[in-house]
């Protein structure tokens, strides 16, 4: 860890300010300053901002950024409406890291990727221009979709994977634009040229919250596939919200964790599905479209059956079709 | 930098270097070695404490952010002589082998039944939205993130199923 | 005095006319309280005043030497020093006793130490030893894979009996599979750590290490000093499992830096450092040819394997060890390949030999049972030999075929089915079972034994306690003998300035130091008969109460101080007149997802001949760690190496998947009641490693009876069964 002056923030505008590093539960930004993968110069810690409530009003939840991923999943409404929201956060990391990982922290958590994690290595996304040492090394737990040429990291959140499923929009203060609300689409960037770029934030913007439309009709699930039974990330996981009615799927929301730099959505898949009587031919056909463009790499190679095959099963699950 | 953490119920000044994670105050500053050093990162659940009644990891933790909470340790909840409910079931269950998981185990024990007793669900609870069971599996999944590798884990299930009711554990299904 | 055996003739059973009562029984850890409350002191937790804080450095390319830049941290805050000297290359392989390779600037893999940064506080070392500047001179060469172009250095003596090739075409079945292990870390819980004081030419070392008796020449070897001019202190060890066996770069940084500095220096090493600088398990391939005729009987053995390690390390997996004496059949077939690679060097993790050979076996010998339409415990049942195939050598005991079916009848057997035919939800349902064996050694082993009138005893030996539960079954072999209770009992280990012991590895621990502790207290038992007027034969000692001759006297009155003896047990005849070897059978229940193919083990059975028990509850626990350790072999643990720089890439604990505890359901554990005359005069045989041989097969096996994939690549995660699901 490289020497840093430490500032404990009092109001958004300090953050600002400050210009600094944000630390918020510190579990992902301790973990890689340790390693020197991150040298921020000046840490602003915001813990003691208000940004701890979850507010509830007619059609939507406002989880304030500093809410752990504990308080969240145990959350009551959120258990009741956003079940897929609960599910996927307590298929995240460990009770103890939920109790200190937050919202916001967690959106922007950083890359798994092995090559990333050790400074002997080129990598591009850590040392830009260095290579991509995972793209013919071990990249078992990498991406095989929306990645680049020059990397091929994946996000590691399973909360992100829900919340883009649930149409979450982040909650942004800038010193530059002011509050803005930014769907998941625009607030993540894909990695093409550049892989250090990982969203549009910049230096001192702060999230404040996080925001859920009402909750959706239909059926919630949220399956992680992983390589022990708990304390894992996820191989590839599944966010999923069906709606059926009178035998047809009225609404689709499916986002995947593991296969891509963000948190997936296709809409092609969606459009497959919506306005069909759901069958396993049907699951099939939605299954071709997500995995039409996926590249693997070698070791990975696997996810794209393996994220089929887990789509399959959970449309199964939520439409009834077996 | 000068900090104030209150441990174990006592105030204890500090001047440390930033860097210091709450972990290595503890264990380096204070003298506290109860709480263990297994991976430094967040990936093993040793240096398990509870802030706030919380249990959290200290290796990720920085000292000075901690300035106004309560910090228990394992030495904070009982010693020889005074073994809290928790620590005597450990011992008689085997709920260990070479010990150096076990303060963990035992303060992650502690976290996890507050947990139950505010009626939060887990990973492997069937109904979100109901009061979760103090079963096997419940246990097991919510003390997933304390590794053994001694693997000791029958024992622990066995001495946490054991002492829960002189914890004073409620709110779940076995309570009712 | 000290009282001597050379193991070379059976000894009377002593432990089953003592009438305490202190062993067998389950008796809690006497060091308990302190292991929960936090109060027992690891290496890392002694704090000497004026300490300052050593970081190892490691080696950022594969092959090529490496020189320090010293100026390029000379200012940083803290800095104390940077250190080089003496340097080892990786731990010692257990046993070794001399120094390990001391490359003295050349690198020979990656992640190798290379330098320590030592400093004032911690934060400041750890800066300092990730800011240093190093210029590397790659050279050519470096070899970072196994595969069918590398070269492979045989072993010199393969046995072949018979002939192989002729028997496998002639048998009615046969099997030819290869199956592959990878890498596997030992990831005890405490990291390895050293704090180095000096006082004048002798260092203190307080470390975490498993032998204190070659410890201490590996130490003194690669400082260059006389071995009477070290002392360890071991008394806690957090988990060792052949990790730490041998001493590790750690003490050798803190001794040099200290000896330097004129002041006490700590070295931990951090999680990565572990995976990198520690011997680690081998990968393994491993050709199992078996053959048998009609009737189920085998003909034919082999068991070939390739595997790796570091130049210049004596250590080879005895991946077939089990293999020669488990089951019969004429024609067996051996052979050991060795690559030499530039990546971290291999040695012993639990169980060396049969935790993976038997992976191999076990699974091969499924396959044979299926292709002769034998059930899987009635096939090895008929393959145990009355006496060790190989070498003739009568069994000490074995208790395998019990094992087999007292196991079989409790874990429900008899209703397993085939595969695919247990379908729960999108769960296949199958069953498993192995047979396990593991070699059961004794090793030279010395302890002190004092008896007080009050009735209160000592134990001292600088055997080590890893979790195993030496504290508790030495105070119980001594109270036992001595007729007290063993709360009366107080143990001190891990000094090397007390009698030199085996040290904790290979399962001997127990047999070893306990059989040290037998005779040191008979040797008092004879002294008591002396002043009682009887004969040892016919002394009793109970509650502190001696009887004999029709006489009857307390301690206190037959005692006028302490009276000490020492403990000093050697292996002799017995070790090599008699095939000495633990014996079990796992059973596994398995349930394996038709989508995703994840594995869930759903309950395990361990029935166990290991001898005498000592303490039913340290020894369940240590069997426990063995079936749970077979999870892991079995689903989880596997270390990546890149294929172009041969670093471990999945080195810390979030990557290496150790089982968790949710990947463990309800474990059985069936001691088979035995006692073996050749082993030592207890007539006790290993566990710990017992437990985890075959275990992972009994899984894999089962994997197989739920859903009909076979795993030929370990360990069985998702990837490797989903795709022959449909
Ligand atoms: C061993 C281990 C296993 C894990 N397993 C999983 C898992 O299975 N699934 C999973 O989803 N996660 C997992 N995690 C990751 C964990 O969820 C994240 O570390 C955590 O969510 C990060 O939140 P934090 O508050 O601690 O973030 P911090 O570490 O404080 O911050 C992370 C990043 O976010 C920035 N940041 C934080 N808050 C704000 C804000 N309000 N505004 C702007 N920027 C901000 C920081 O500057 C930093 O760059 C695991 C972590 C560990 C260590
Ligand atoms: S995949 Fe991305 S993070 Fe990994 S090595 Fe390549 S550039 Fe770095
Ligand atoms: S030391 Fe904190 S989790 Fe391992
Ligand atoms: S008791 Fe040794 S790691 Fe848990």
């Amino acid at each position: 860890m490289k020497p840093f002056d430490y500032i404990r923030a009092t109001d958004p505008a300090a953050v600002q300010q400050a210009g600094g590093r944000i630390i918020a539960g510190g579990t992902n930004l301790l973990d890689l300053m340790k390693h020197q993968i991150e040298t921020p110069a000046t840490l602003v810690d915001v813990t003691r901002l208000e940004m701890t409530e979850i507010e509830q009003s007619e059609n939507s939840l406002r989880i304030g950024s500093l809410v752990t991923n504990s308080e969240l999943a145990a959350h009551e409404t959120v258990r009741r409406d956003y079940s897929v929201l609960s599910r996927a956060l307590l298929a995240g990391a460990t009770g103890q890291l939920r109790n200190k990982a937050t919202t916001g922290g967690n959106l922007l958590q950083r890359t798994r990727c092995p090559y990333f994690y050790d400074t002997t290595q080129p990598c591009n996304k850590r040392a830009p221009g260095s290579g991509c040492q995972a793209m013919e090394g071990a990249n078992r737990i990498l991406a095989i979709l929306g990645a680049s040429d020059k990397c091929i990291a994946t996000h590691p959140s399973d909360m992100a994977v829900a919340m883009r499923a649930l149409d979450a929009r982040i909650e942004v203060e800038s010193a530059t634009k002011g509050t803005e609300l930014l769907t998941m689409d625009e607030f993540y960037v894909l990695p093409g040229d550049n892989p250090e770029v990982e969203t549009v934030l910049q230096q001192g913007d702060l999230i404040t919250a996080v925001h859920l439309p009402a909750a959706p009709a239909g059926r919630q699930s949220y399956r992680k596939v992983r390589d022990r039974s708990s304390y894992a990330f996820a191989l590839v996981s599944v966010a999923a919200i069906v709606n059926t009615e009178g035998g047809k799927i009225t609404d689709a929301a499916l986002a995947f964790g593991g296969l891509a730099p963000r948190p997936w959505r296709d809409s092609g898949v969606e459009e497959v599905l919506i306005g069909e009587a759901p069958s396993e031919a049907l699951f099939d056909k939605a299954a071709d479209v997500l995995v039409a463009d996926a590249k693997g790499h070698g070791d990975n190679d696997f996810k794209i059956p393996l994220a089929r095959r887990t789509m399959k099963a959970v449309l199964s699950e939520l439409t009834g079709v077996s | 930098m000068k900090v104030t953490l209150n441990v174990n119920g006592e105030g204890r000044e500090l001047d440390i270097d930033p860097r210091t994670t709450l972990l290595d105050a503890l264990r380096n500053h204070l003298d506290l070695t109860g709480s263990k050093k297994g991976c430094d990162h967040g990936q093993c659940g040793a240096c398990t404490v509870l802030v706030n009644d919380r249990r959290i990891n200290a290796c990720l933790a920085l000292a000075v952010m901690h300035e106004d909470d309560e910090i228990t340790t394992i030495e904070g909840l009982g010693q020889p002589g005074a073994l809290s409910p928790l620590q005597r079931a450990f011992v008689q269950h085997d709920g260990y082998q070479c010990g150096y998981c076990t303060p963990g185990q035992i303060v992650s024990a502690k976290g996890m039944m507050s947990e139950f007793d505010l009626g939060w669900p887990s990973n492997v609870s069937d109904d979100l939205t109901a009061i979760p069971d103090f079963s096997r599996t419940e246990i097991r999944e919510r003390m997933s993130g304390n590794l053994c590798r001694c693997s000791a884990y029958p024992g622990i299930c066995a001495a946490i199923e054991d002492a829960a009711p002189e914890e004073g554990l409620k709110n779940t299904k076995a309570a009712e | 005095m000290t009282e001597h055996l050379k193991m070379d003739k059976v000894q009377p059973r002593m432990l089953d006319e003592t009438g305490q009562g202190a062993i067998h029984k389950p008796m809690t850890r006497p060091e308990g309280p302190l292991k929960v409350s936090g109060t027992a002191t690891y290496a890392a937790e002694w704090s000497l005043p004026n300490m300052a804080e050593g970081v190892m450095v490691r080696a950022a390319i594969t092959k090529g030497t490496c020189e320090i830049d010293e100026s390029s941290v000379k200012d940083m805050p803290g800095f104390v020093g940077i250190y080089t000297d003496r340097m080892v290359r990786n731990s010692a392989q257990g046993t070794m006793g001399t120094n390990p390779v001391q490359p003295e600037g050349e690198v020979h893999y990656l992640g190798q130490p290379i330098a320590v940064a030592v400093a004032e506080t911690l934060e400041q070392a750890r800066d300092i030893a990730q800011s240093l500047a190093v210029k590397y001179t790659p050279a050519d060469g470096a070899k970072t894979v196994m595969d069918d172009s590398t070269e492979f250095e045989d072993d010199d003596d393969p046995v072949d009996m018979g002939d192989l090739d002729k028997a496998m075409s002639e048998a009615a079945f046969s099997i030819d599979s290869l199956y592959t292990t990878k890498p596997h870390n030992s990831s005890a819980m405490e990291p390895h750590a050293a704090v180095a004081d000096w006082e004048g030419d002798r260092v203190i070392l307080r470390g975490s290490l498993q032998m204190l008796g070659f410890n201490k020449n590996e130490l003194a070897d690669s400082l260059g000093i006389d071995v009477s001019n070290v002392r360890i202190l071991s008394p806690y060890i957090g988990g060792g499992f052949g990790s730490k066996l041998g001493i590790s770069p750690e003490c050798v940084a803190a001794a040099v830096a200290s000896k330097k500095l004129g002041r006490p220096v700590r070295v931990v090493l951090h999680r990565n450092n572990v995976f990198e600088m520690i011997t680690l398990r081998t990968e393994t391939r491993q050709r199992m040819r078996l053959a048998c005729d009609a009737d189920g009987k085998l003909t034919a053995i082999g068991h070939e394997n390739w595997q790796t390690n570091l130049p210049g390390e004596s250590m080879a997996e005895p991946v077939d060890v089990a293999t020669h004496f488990l089951y019969g059949g004429e024609n067996r077939r051996y052979g050991q390949h060795i690559a030499r690679l530039n990546r971290s060097a291999s040695g012993a993790v639990r169980a060396p030999g049969e935790a993976v050979g038997q992976l191999g076996l076990e699974n091969a010998m499924d396959e044979l049972a299926e292709a002769a339409g034998i059930d899987p415990i009635e096939f090895r049942v008929r393959n145990i030999p009355e006496k060790s195939p190989e070498s003739g050598l009568p069994y000490s005991s074995n208790a395998l075929a019990q094992c087999l079916q007292e196991g079989a009848e409790m874990f429900g057997w008899s209703g397993r089915k085939g595969p695919k035919e247990r379908l729960e939800g999108e769960w296949y349902l199958g069953m498993g079972v192995a047979s396990a064996a593991r070699s059961n050694i004794l090793m030279e082993s010395r302890a002190n034994v004092t008896l007080n009138p009050d009735g209160t005893a000592l134990v001292q030996t600088d055997m080590t306690d890893i979790g195993t539960g030496t504290y508790s079954i030495l105070g119980q072999i001594a109270a036992e003998m001595l007729g007290i209770d063993p709360s009366k009992v107080t143990v001190e280990l891990g000094d090397t300035d007390l009698p030199e012991a085996s040290g904790s590895g290979g399962s001997w621990g127990a047999a070893s130091a306990g059989s040290s502790v037998f005779l040191g207290a008979k040797g008092i038992r004879t002294k008591l008969a002396e002043r009682l007027g009887c004969s040892p034969e016919e002394l009793r000692l109970q509650d502190g109460v001696a009887t004999g001759a029709n006489n009857r006297r307390p301690l206190a009155e037959l005692m006028d101080g302490p009276i000490t003896e020492e403990g000093h047990i050697e292996p002799g005849s017995t070790s090599n007149d008699f095939e000495q070897a633990g014996f079990g059978a796992h059973f596994a229940e398995v349930a394996v997802n038709k989508v995703t193919g994840e594995v869930r083990v759903r309950r395990m059975l361990a029935a166990m001949a290991a001898g005498r028990i000592l303490n039913a509850q340290t020894a369940r626990s240590q069997v426990w760690g063995g079936q749970i350790w077979g999870i892991g072999t079995a689903l989880t643990e596997e270390i990546q190496h890149d294929r172009r720089t041969g670093h471990i890439v999945n080195n810390d604990l979030a990557e290496y998947h150790i089982p968790v505890n949710l990947d463990v359901p309800d474990l059985d554990v069936h001691f088979v009641d035995e006692r073996d005359d050749q082993s030592n005069p207890m007539q006790i045989k290993g566990i710990g490693e017992l437990g985890l041989s075959g275990a992972g097969a009994a899984i894999t096996n089962a994997i197989y009876n739920a859903c009909g994939v076979r795993v030929y690549d370990y360990p069985a995660t998702p990837d490797k069964i989903f795709p022959h699901l449909d």
